[in-house]
């Protein structure tokens, strides 16, 4: 539970934090092919869910003690356990939303994949995503 | 969700910080996954002890969390980095981390299995208990296979539910949740672990729902071969957050995709990242008892001309130089490494290695993205055919 604002960092695919997260510098790697990165530290990751290892949980608690975690995170597809524990001892709010307000949200605010200078605000306990 | 007056009491620290943290991480759970409620469980298995993979952050969270906390079930722990019994080529602050993680498990009362293969040393609890698995492919065995219910967990939840004995009572711990909603069709004929492997990472990274189905797959794999449904449910946690699966007929009557020569092929090309390699591991999940036996029976005396790491549990690895095992496969060419696994272990990293040989699709996902090493991605058969001598 919380509030959180920061710039969106969208990601179609879902993310192995052991695999894909340095967590010395906060980069998503081996994402897509691999010739891009993106830089989680003080965005509001807005991503399917988390893959594979059960790790991923004390990898964001790693992000988040070398302070380069997102400020938060939206799942898209489903809030998966790592993902919410992870979250849970970092205190970094968490969200979902459907695929239906998902949808309705890409369109009406015309984010993309490489918009990513846009900020939004995200308070889970009034059930707040928007943009500034 | 709605919890007792004792969870509630635990929840708020009257019982310890431990207890309360412990609460704190299972209610988040549940109210991200909707559960209604606490469940029992009656055993847990920890990931979450390698010091490469939790760091200084993880290891400070466990020394806080072991101050006042003691698990209430079984647990077993997931591999570490390096074998207690060796002196590893590694720093002195990795392996003083590293030990100080096994304490504070230890403090815990957590039993010290470093094992990623539980469900091979440990007593099983009944069918149909409720468990809760941190280590991915043990919980997508556990489900598919021995008829246990979890979730996948993650390390800090199955931590949580340890110290409580409680999970939150949703997803795969629901039955009507335990149902396939989509199947994968194989239309290739699997000959070896590796192709078993290969087809649960296709089916993970395809399947992002906590069940699938699986047709034209034999229900034989789960009695005869052990290293074949070991690489697939390893596969399935690898790629996903798919849970269990399903071997199912053909006529179900729900969605499909179909997995051939050339899904196969893609998925090959993206974990195969090279001809050959330098060292020869195995054990991603760690061997059994029953895979040592093949690989022996497979070697026909013939010995390695690369060196060979294999990867398994003290306890199998006990049982089998009692069997007289180790010695044949040490004169072989094989090393063995107990406590650890090739994943993420600092004894294989890419300042020793540019390259390894595998048989494990977990192996090779996890060396190519982690460790940046290149992988030789081929079956057991092929390795010792490429890489034996008489």
């Amino acid at each position: 539970m919380g509030k959180a604002r920061g710039k969106i960092l969208l990601l179609n695919k879902p993310l192995n934090f052991l695999g894909m997260v340095n967590t010395n510098t906060g980069e998503i790697t081996n994402i897509d092919d691999g010739t891009r990165i993106y830089h989680l530290k003080n965005t509001i990751l807005v991503f399917p869910n988390s893959i594979g290892s059960s790790v991923g949980a004390y990898t964001i608690f790693s992000l988040r003690s070398n302070n380069v975690n997102p400020r938060g995170m939206i799942c898209t597809n489903k809030v998966d356990i790592t993902t919410a524990s992870g979250c849970a001892i970092s205190n970094i709010p968490l969200a979902f939303i459907n695929n239906e307000n998902y949808k309705r949200f890409i369109e009406n605010t015309r984010i993309s994949f490489d918009s990513n200078e846009i900020e939004i605000l995200l308070d889970t306990e009034r059930e707040i995503i928007s943009i500034d | 969700m709605l919890l007792t007056h004792e969870e509630e009491k635990g929840l708020t620290g009257e019982n310890g910080d431990a207890l309360a943290a412990a609460y704190r991480i299972l209610v988040a759970i549940g109210e991200a996954t909707n559960a209604e409620k606490l469940v029992p469980i009656k055993w847990a298995h920890i990931s979450g002890v390698n010091y490469n993979t939790i760091g200084d952050s993880g290891l400070e969270f466990l020394k806080e969390i072991s101050n006042d906390g003691k698990v209430k079930v079984t647990t077993s722990l997931n591999p570490m980095g390096f074998d207690r019994d060796s002196h590893p080529d590694l720093s002195v602050e990795f392996i003083e981390k590293q030990m100080e993680i096994a304490q504070a498990y230890d403090k815990l009362g957590v039993t010290p299995t470093f094992s990623c293969i539980p469900y091979e040393i440990m007593a099983l609890p009944n069918e149909g208990t409720q468990v809760s698995l941190a280590e991915s492919s043990a919980a997508v065995l556990a489900n598919s296979h021995l008829n246990l219910i979890t979730n996948k967990e993650s390390a800090l939840s199955a931590l949580a539910s340890a110290i409580t004995g409680k999970s939150p009572y949703s997803e795969l711990r629901i039955k009507e949740n335990r149902n396939p909603q989509i199947k994968i069709v194989n239309e290739l004929n699997l000959e070896n672990e590796l192709d078993y492997g290969l087809l649960g990472y296709f089916t993970g990274k395809t399947i992002q729902k906590s069940c699938t189905g699986i047709c034209n797959v034999s229900s034989d794999i789960s009695n005869t071969e052990a290293w074949n449904i070991k690489s697939l449910a390893a596969g399935i946690g690898t790629s996903g957050s798919c849970g269990m699966f399903q071997l199912q007929n053909l006529d179900t009557h729900i969605e499909k995709v179909n997995y051939g020569e050339r899904e196969m092929r893609e998925t090959l090309d993206e974990l195969n990242t090279s001809d050959d390699g330098q060292v020869i591991t195995f054990g991603s999940p760690q061997l059994g008892i029953e895979e040592l036996c093949k690989l022996q029976s497979f070697l026909q005396g013939r010995k390695f001309t690369k060196p060979c790491k294999v990867f398994c549990p003290k306890m199998v690895y006990c049982k089998a130089k009692k069997a007289g095992l180790i010695e044949t496969l040490q004169r072989a060419g094989v090393e063995f490494i107990s406590d650890a696994c090739t994943c993420l272990t600092p004894l294989i990293t890419r300042k020793n290695y540019d390259s390894i040989i595998t048989n494990s699709v977990k192996a090779s996902y996890y060396m190519k993205t982690s460790n940046k090493i290149s992988v030789a991605l081929m079956s057991l058969k092929s390795i010792i055919k490429k890489f034996t001598t008489s």
